[in-house]
């Protein structure tokens, strides 16, 4: 299986709006948890590790050089 | 109280003081479970067999405590295995904790039908003392303590061993050296050889504790407790109510300050709560590495336990892995010193070990990382995984509080025979897989494995291998024992029943089936129908090569 970056999500607006409400009043600390969690359920419905390495380096890509020390 | 005092054994002069140095086939370095496991199979293969120990006593404080399945088969091969079991605790459950709630609970042997448990707990004192007394029945074994080797020399046709004494030095030859002499080997330093790896930043204190309790015979990790936050901590029961504590306390503790009495007893008070009535029988602090030499040969000296490689204590890999470094060492040997083989055979032992161990680091480096995580990110995947681990069967599977020792499967070794295509054989106890157990009924016990010889076996289910090709077998120079499975009365003896059809189910075999299995009780061959040819090569490149490869070499 390939990574699908074609876009497949119907209501793009709707998720995104989602993902920012899921971190409504959380911390930094709490915040990162979820975002684990989210990524750690995400994989595991994905499970394909072919995909999963894809996405990874996907993920990886077009970092712009660290700031925060 | 102490549950445990070492036996001073008694140092004796050794005759080599004044004379000639004597010949061994094989001297042993290091008296600790792997020097001895080696001991006691040369001895009983019938090679005398020199075993030097710089100490006159076994491990001081309990150490290694946890014995896998696969230790536990290897030593019942070498008649050793029972005392060890009725000493020891037999455990196949471990719990995972998380803050203050389990977060799940494991079986490592779910299913029925095993000899032995995944796991005996038992303390390495105890483990080394039975070893030594086994070593005392073997009279082709001599065990002396405080010789220490101060020197060696590898010439073409021997190695020459120098042995300090507390009378003076002495030297003694050998075909061949094993150096089992311990994490810090200094054999490894005397030749010159490095270990590389990996050191991680970060101390535990691990405390052995006398207390009666009624704490069942199971494995408890705790990851960020109540009791110990932010850190992890571990609790294993051991022979003689000695319970283990293990405790991670970051890179910053003074391992000075930590290992005091007074700094302890609170940590304890903390885990085991008020009522509990215990004291502390040992106590270290440690950290730990994974490393391992390049080669585990180097011409006439192999290295074998954890002078040759090292892990991190989480998954009980270091002594088990050490112990089966040995049992694949021991019958190569053999056939190279009587001629069987090559001695290009013993490379098979560093290419299958290397592999082993890297297995090992590799499974003890990733439940590091995720027991103690380092950076912010880490910390955040391990958390989330321990949350969702609860709630969701497969987070419980990325939880990793040690991934406990089972044997190495070596599928790529030179030594396997490939399967035919057309036998269409799965995946399941493929060429280079450790040779399951499974009840029989049968004149050597209720075991399979009991019915493996120190050489080759052939299982043949139902009458795969006729009585000629058995006796040809029988007379080859590397041949193989037959035993038959399920042959009713057409198969001479030995031979098993498969008590509950558990044998052919774990073998998938079905009537003509044979497998080859290696001394070390590893397959290395398979087929559905049995033909001698194909069998006989099979036995030689198992022996690295063909016998008159060893001829030549000889000559």
């Amino acid at each position: 299986m390939t990574l699908n970056t074609d876009p497949n999500i119907a209501a793009p607006d709707d998720f995104y709006q989602d993902l920012i409400d899921l971190h409504r009043d959380l911390d930094d600390k709490q915040s990162a948890l979820v975002n684990a969690k989210l990524i750690l359920l995400l994989a595991n419905h994905v499970g394909d590790a072919e995909v999963l390495r894809q996405a990874i380096a996907a993920a990886r890509e077009d970092l712009s050089p660290t700031t925060d020390a | 109280m102490r549950t445990y005092t070492n036996t001073e054994y008694p140092y004796v002069k050794p005759a080599d003081l004044d004379g000639a140095p004597r010949h061994w086939p094989v001297i042993v370095a290091g008296a600790g479970p792997v020097g001895l496991t080696a001991a006691i199979d040369l001895a009983m293969r019938g090679i005398d067999v020199l075993l030097l120990d710089e100490d006159n006593t076994v491990s001081v404080g309990s150490r290694a405590i946890c014995w896998s399945k696969r230790t536990l088969e290897i030593l019942d091969r070498l008649g050793c295995a029972e005392r060890l079991v009725d000493k020891g605790v037999r455990w196949n459950v471990g719990r995972v904790f998380f803050r203050d709630e389990q977060i799940y609970e494991f079986d490592l042997l779910p299913e029925a039908g095993h000899r032995h448990p995944a796991f005996v707990n038992l303390q390495q004192y105890w483990v080394e003392q039975f070893l030594v007394e086994r070593v005392a029945e073997l009279p082709q074994a001599e065990l002396r303590w405080q010789n220490r080797v101060v020197g060696v020399t590898q010439q073409p046709d021997r190695v020459a061993v120098r042995v300090a004494t507390p009378d003076g030095e002495y030297v003694v030859h050998a075909d061949w050296l094993i150096v089992a002499d311990g994490a810090r080997s200094p054999i490894r330093g005397m030749l010159g050889l490095d270990s590389d790896g990996q050191v991680f930043h970060d101390r535990f204190l691990i405390a052995d504790i006398h207390m009666r309790s009624e704490f069942p015979a199971e494995r408890w990790f705790w990851f960020d407790p109540p009791f110990h936050r932010n850190q992890s901590a571990l609790l294993h029961r051991q022979a003689d109510d000695v319970w283990r504590v293990d405790f991670q306390l970051g890179w910053d503790a003074d391992p000075d300050q930590e290992r005091k009495p007074e700094k302890i007893m609170p940590r304890l008070r903390a885990m085991l709560g008020d009522k509990a009535e215990f004291d502390i029988e040992w106590a270290s602090v440690y950290t730990f590495q994974c490393r391992r030499m390049r080669s585990f040969r180097h011409a006439r000296v192999l290295f074998a336990g954890d002078a040759a490689h090292l892990v991190s204590p989480f998954g009980a890999r270091g002594a088990n892995g050490g112990i089966q470094d040995v049992d694949n060492l021991v019958w190569k040997l053999e056939l190279v010193l009587e001629d069987l083989a090559p001695s290009t055979l013993l490379d098979s032992y560093d290419a299958e070990r290397t592999l082993a161990a890297d297995e090992n680091i590799r499974n003890s480096t990733r439940s590091t990382e995720f027991i103690t995580p380092k950076g912010r990110a880490s910390r955040a995947f391990r958390d989330a995984t321990l949350t969702l681990a609860k709630r969701h069967a497969f987070a419980r599977k990325l939880v990793n509080s040690g991934r406990l020792s089972v044997p190495a499967t070596l599928v790529d070794s030179p030594l396997n025979t490939p399967d035919r295509a057309e036998d269409r054989f799965g995946a399941a106890m493929a060429p280079g897989n450790c040779a399951a157990d499974a009840p029989v009924i049968g004149p050597r016990g209720d075991w399979l494995l009991r019915y493996l010889d120190q050489g080759f076996t052939m299982l043949s289910f139902g009458a795969a291998v006729p009585a000629d090709a058995v006796a040809a077998l029988a007379g080859d120079a590397v041949g193989c024992n037959v035993v038959h499975v399920n042959a009713g009365s057409a198969g001479p003896a030995p031979g098993v029943r498969d008590r509950d059809g558990l044998l052919a189910q774990r073998y998938a075999a079905r009537p003509g089936t044979c497998y080859l299995i290696r001394p070390d009780q590893h397959v290395c061959g398979r087929w559905r129908a049995f033909d001698l040819a194909r069998v006989r090569n099979a036995l030689a490149r198992a022996s690295g090569g063909s016998a008159s490869a060893a001829r030549q070499e000889a000559a």
